[in-house]
């Protein structure tokens, strides 16, 4: 491989790693070959599992203890580190590849000042005691971040999310690395953000010639910002080639399956909606003008008043789902609080079937309960660890008393039967479940009482893109089915796309704009609405995906999906 | 004296820090939005290499964890023992206590005598298991009241939140901010000696630590989503309290009462050994090791041995609650 | 006697009168001895307080150096030596080491007298007594929370620049993990301060614990009450500086945000 070395920073062959536990090893890497060239982007994509982030780790030599190489080698910058020691890594670490880390929020030391940790970055490539400052401020400057004299004497909590992503973006710059692992780097911020980071990032790389490895989980987000897309699945390369090729003319039944269930990838690169015709439906539920203050923690100038909401009228119609789009801290967690009845509005009113239950107490609205139900966001905690999966569909039936033993369970079949789990699951704990059949159990409590409205809380937000599919598909069927409408709220407008008759777009406690999906979508009014839209990945080839041919015709329909296949071979 | 509830879980010992004023500033702190990063974490799973693996345990399995680590079989079964040998100690000693035999006096420690014998020619093995009633007795009941008082407390707090709870939670910080002995020397030198004053003045020492404990578990399982899953499907809160919360924050409460057994010994040991426990010819274990200090110098064993099984007792009770916590975890 | 005593009065009256007197130092007469109360303290203070002082620096010597290495040697065994030590030292009795430490030291290498309260030899076994069990729960808290800082998101940061284990414990572990640690201290130094009750008795140096001992086994409730004051004024103040540290030590408590 001596030929190779100058131009290649990074090379991989044949590479496995295994992870030791109780004896026994298990591959997360499996023979991976992979070379980087000076100056490219390399993106590699894959669900968890895959491991994506296993490779990255063993680049930087940072696999946990349990981790070791169990075949192959890693050369970097023409050295070899598959058994290299501490202090040969250390050499290679920040000044040869640099890490830009997966959650801006903890990946900073809370306890040190920014320019401190910039610094000792900055000190990495022996720069003269004098010029450290300057070199800090320079490289924040250059990372993006305004003010920067002031940023480096503040501490990571007085930063927003985006801007510590920056701080961390500048820290792996000031080592002037020739490659920047950035492992999920955007995955905890909102897309806007995320877009104007990763944006930031690749103009960086090009103008400094700095290679890039991204890992993420999104194929949008690896074909818009790569030169090369590397898919993985359980540790193995499934496919590999430039981005266009990958998404227009997939070889790999794996990498189609990835592009078919991603709602901002399936439509050509464009979200579609899918119902583009909707039927008017009465009212089941509306949020009149409602507002809700909340009053801050007391500061030198006396009380302060946040206004979460203000003005918002919302309508959920029966069979139908409103989908409520917001980044974070726009206000769609309160919306949807008040209009469950857990929070009470500052002002305005809620109406249920045209009952106004605004100001109903705890045992007024129990009887309600019944109609209407909640789906969490993260399944792995919205089930009692201690419940079996029968016992927790079956608790809505219990607390109403509902029916006796034998009907109880007659009904969690039932249900059971509904979100396609198999029947034997009753008696399993929610430890022994993976993430996307929590989610199936969820649902089928919510469904215990035969709810005409549910509420789902960013449902698919917590799971693998092909497992979200699934449970979209099963949400959908089941709204077929049964008629049960959905107030449904989320970050991502493409899974708004999947769901929803009639979105809202909340931004900072107001709705900027709103109607039927199929309008906004098509053609959206607002500025907000358009970033939003605009900052959706995998629209780098739009204009190509929309003119070539489809490979498989139109995607079959999703609530036929056999018990999401994937997930239940435990 | 009150090591033990001083270890308590980072809950307790961490201090209170502020809301961090994260991203979009004061907004989060008021919103509380579920944030995408709790999101990420999940989606990566690759963080755990074996995240989704699917696990099934039976019975035996749930023991395998306790039987491949011998030091918690052998301290378990030193507890036992001390158990037993406390409330039968004629199965373990065939001497009388009190049967004094001056020809037998001060001799070392033998196989006839496990501990020797003291001043009197007493079997001093004997005096330390029938020493063991008194003590186990003292602990016990110290170690109920702080735990039915202390439990009582936490889950009215943790529950009720408001007022109530930062009420209750001053007034349990300030007591745990006074050290053991020193509450007990106020308890005792207001109630009088003996073993019950003496287990009171624990008692009182350690519940403010499992108040505190049991409210953050409850607090802390009350926030969990299964819980407002289960309100939102129309449960009462008595049965969200009975299903849900008790049994999943029930864990590290069970571990500090474990904890506290340990610190419960070492506390009344002390107290009997200044002087404040039952009156003699009874003898806790504290009072057999300050009766043998005079005979320091000649006969070393009269002192240490005792000593040395009141620390192995404090040791397994401690072992043991640190092996439950590990497994828990 | 009633009158002299003052239990004649209405009981709150006595009880505001002696606690308008306590806040003036007077504690009134010993039962046993015929002495005012703070003398007895005022003699008895400064043999306590050295005590107390020599084993706060030594546990803190102990716990925080037994912590520092046991969270950065990487040696298995020894880190597996040093992390269950803690666990021992917590579980032994006071009054146990401290005569195994005279059985030892005093009276078969007679290196340190056995008892007594003169010259800076006799306060080495007490002291090196009395700070055991501080040192084992500061070094446990600590080994945890150390433990657990390696473990954070931001300790990846710091190793992706290529830093030492070495500055990465000195400039990122130490200070985080060293804060959960930080309000434990206040408890450590209250406790240290009455467990000298037993140390005292132990080697029999006239101190305030050994004269707590005393008055609560002769009932002299005037001498336990000051000893009691004391004692609480003593928690106060030093919880009182642990809070001013523990602001200084972590940016969060003291810097609000001024720019979002």
């Amino acid at each position: 491989m001596s030929a190779g070395a100058g131009a290649n920073i990074v090379e991989l062959s044949g590479l496995s790693v295994g992870y030791r536990r109780r004896g026994r090893t298990t591959l997360a890497v499996d023979s991976l070959d992979l070379a980087i060239a000076s100056g490219e982007t390399v993106a590699v994509v894959g669900e968890s599992g895959s491991g994506k982030t296993t490779t990255a780790n063993a680049i930087l030599g940072l696999l946990p203890a349990n981790g070791q190489i169990t075949a192959g080698s890693i050369r970097v910058a023409g050295t070899d580190i598959t058994a290299a020691g501490e202090r040969t890594l250390r050499a290679i670490r920040g000044t040869v590849v640099g890490l830009v880390p997966q959650d801006p929020m903890v990946g900073l030391n809370p306890t040190m000042r920014i320019g401190g940790q910039v610094a000792e970055s900055v000190r990495r490539r022996g720069v003269d005691k004098r010029l450290v400052p300057a070199e800090v401020v320079e490289v924040l400057e250059r990372a993006g971040l305004d003010n920067p004299v002031l940023r480096a004497r503040q501490y990571p909590h007085e930063l927003s999310g985006g801007m510590r992503q920056r701080v961390l973006i500048a820290i792996a710059l000031a080592g002037h690395p020739r490659l920047i692992v950035a492992d999920e780097p955007t995955s905890a911020l909102d897309v806007t953000v995320q877009r104007t980071i990763l944006d930031h990032l690749g103009r960086l790389v090009t103008e400094t010639g700095t290679s890039l490895l991204i890992i993420t989980h999104d194929l949008g987000v690896a074909a818009d910002r790569a030169d090369r897309v590397i898919v993985m699945q359980n540790g193995r390369v499934v496919e590999r080639g430039d981005p266009e090729s990958i998404l227009l003319a997939s070889s790999d039944p794996y990498t189609r399956h990835l592009i078919e269930v991603a709602p901002a990838l399936s439509h050509s690169g464009h979200v579609v909606p899918r119902f583009t015709e909707v039927d008017p439906a009465p009212e089941i539920l509306r949020l009149e003008a409602v507002s809700k203050d909340f009053r801050l923690p007391r500061t030198s100038g006396g009380d302060r008043v946040f206004r979460a909401l203000e003005d918002v009228t919302l309508s959920v119609r029966a069979g139908q789902t409103l989908g409520l789009v917001g980044e974070s801290g726009s206000g769609k967690t309160t919306a949807l609080r008040i209009a469950m009845g857990l929070d009470k509005p500052t002002s305005g009113r809620v109406l249920l079937d045209g009952k106004d239950i605004t100001s109903a107490g705890w045992s007024e609205l129990r009887p309600l309960r019944r109609r209407f139900q909640l789906v969490h966001q993260n399944p792995y905690s919205s089930l009692d660890p201690r419940f079996s999966v029968e016992e927790s569909i079956a608790e809505p039936l219990v607390s109403f008393r509902v029916g006796n033993r034998a009907s109880r369970s007659a009904r969690v079949r039932e249900l059971l039967d509904q979100v396609a789990l198999p029947v034997d699951f009753r008696e399993r704990r929610p430890s022994e479940l993976s993430g996307g059949q929590r989610q199936r159990v969820a649902i089928a409590r919510a469904l215990a009482l035969g709810p005409e409205l549910v509420f789902l809380d960013e449902p698919v937000s917590a799971l693998d893109v092909s497992v979200q599919d699934q449970i979209l598909g099963l949400l959908t069927g089941l709204q077929r089915e049964l008629g049960v409408s959905y107030f449904f709220i989320s970050h991502d407008l493409a899974v708004v796309a999947q769901l929803s008759h009639e979105v809202a777009v909340l931004r900072r406690g107001r709705v900027v704009e709103s109607g039927s999906t199929a309008a906004v979508f098509a053609a959206p009014e607002q500025e907000h609405t358009r970033e939003l839209l605009g900052a959706i990945p995998g629209q780098r080839f739009a204009a190509a995906l929309a003119a070539a041919p489809r490979p498989e015709g139109i995607r079959s329909e999703p609530d036929g999906i056999p018990a999401g296949s994937e997930e239940l071979r435990s | 004296m009150s090591e033990n509830t001083l270890i308590r879980g980072p809950e307790q010992v961490a201090p209170a820090v502020p809301p961090d004023p994260a991203a979009g500033g004061v907004v989060s702190v008021a919103v509380s939005e579920p944030t995408q990063a709790g999101a990420a974490d999940v989606r990566s799973g690759e963080r755990h290499p074996e995240g989704e693996r699917v696990r099934r345990f039976g019975p035996l399995e749930a023991a395998g964890p306790f039987l491949r680590r011998p030091g918690f079989v052998l301290a378990a079964l030193f507890v036992v023992f001390v158990l037993v040998s406390g409330l039968l100690p004629g199965l373990f000693t065939s001497y009388d206590p009190t049967a004094t035999a001056p020809a037998e006096k001060l001799r070392g420690p033998s196989l006839d005598h496990l501990f020797g014998t003291d001043e009197l020619g007493r079997d001093l093995f004997s005096r330390v298991l029938h020493g063991s009633t008194l003590t186990i007795k003292a602990t016990g009941g110290a170690v109920l009241i702080a735990v039915v008082v202390g439990l009582a407390l936490g889950v009215v707090a943790g529950f009720l939140g408001g007022w109530i709870d930062s009420l209750l939670m001053r007034t349990v910080d300030v007591a745990l901010a006074l050290p053991l002995l020193l509450l007990a020397l106020a308890i005792v030198t207001a109630l009088g000696f003996g073993t019950l004053p003496v287990a009171i003045a624990v008692s009182v020492g350690i519940m403010p630590g499992f108040a505190r404990t049991t409210r953050a578990e409850v607090f802390r399982v009350k926030g969990q989503a299964y819980v407002e899953a289960a309100r939102t499907g129309g449960a009462s809160w008595i049965r969200v309290m009975w299903r849900h919360i008790l049994p999943n924050s029930w864990g590290p409460v069970m571990v500090l009462a474990i904890l506290d057994f340990g610190t419960a010994v070492l506390s009344i040991s002390s107290l009997s050994f200044l002087g404040f426990g039952a009156a003699p010819p009874a003898a806790e274990w504290g009072t057999l090791i300050s009766g043998g200090r005079n005979y320091l110098i000649t006969s070393p064993w009269l002192s240490l041995l005792p000593g040395l099984f009141v620390a192995l007792v404090v040791f397994s009770l401690n072992h043991v609650a640190r092996t439950l916590e590990e497994v828990q975890r | 006697m009633k009158a002299q005593y003052g239990l004649d009065e209405p009981v709150l009256t006595q009880y505001f009168g002696r606690l308008w007197d306590a806040l003036h130092l007077d504690f009134g007469m010993s039962l046993t001895q015929n002495v005012p109360v703070s003398r007895l303290v005022v003699d008895r203070l400064p043999s306590t307080i050295v005590l107390t002082l020599v084993s706060v620096g030594l546990f803190l010597v102990f716990g925080i150096g037994l912590a520092y290495l046991a969270s950065y040697v990487q040696w298995r065994p020894a880190r597996l030596l040093l992390s269950r030590l803690p666990a021992v030292g917590i579980s032994l009795p006071t009054f146990f080491v401290g005569l195994l430490l005279i059985q030892l030291f005093a009276f078969s290498l007679g290196w340190f007298p056995a008892r007594g309260t003169s010259g800076w030899r006799s306060v080495v076994l007490p002291g090196v007594t009395l700070a055991i069990p501080g040192s084992a729960m500061l070094a446990q808290v600590l080994i945890k929370s150390l433990g657990d800082t390696w473990q954070e998101p931001y300790i990846v940061t710091a190793k992706a620049k290529g830093l030492s284990r070495w500055a990465i414990q000195l400039r990122h572990a130490f200070r985080n993990g060293a804060l959960p640690a930080l309000t434990l201290l206040g408890v450590l130094v209250g406790h240290t301060v009455t467990n000298a009750v037993v140390v005292e008795t132990v080697f029999s140096r006239s101190g305030l614990g050994q004269l707590a001992q005393q008055a609560v086994l002769s009932q002299d409730v005037p001498v336990v009450q000051a000893i009691i004051v004391i004692a609480a004024v003593i928690f106060v103040a030093v919880n009182l500086i642990v809070d001013l540290l523990y602001s200084f030590l972590d940016p969060r408590v003291a810097h609000t945000a001024r720019v979002t």
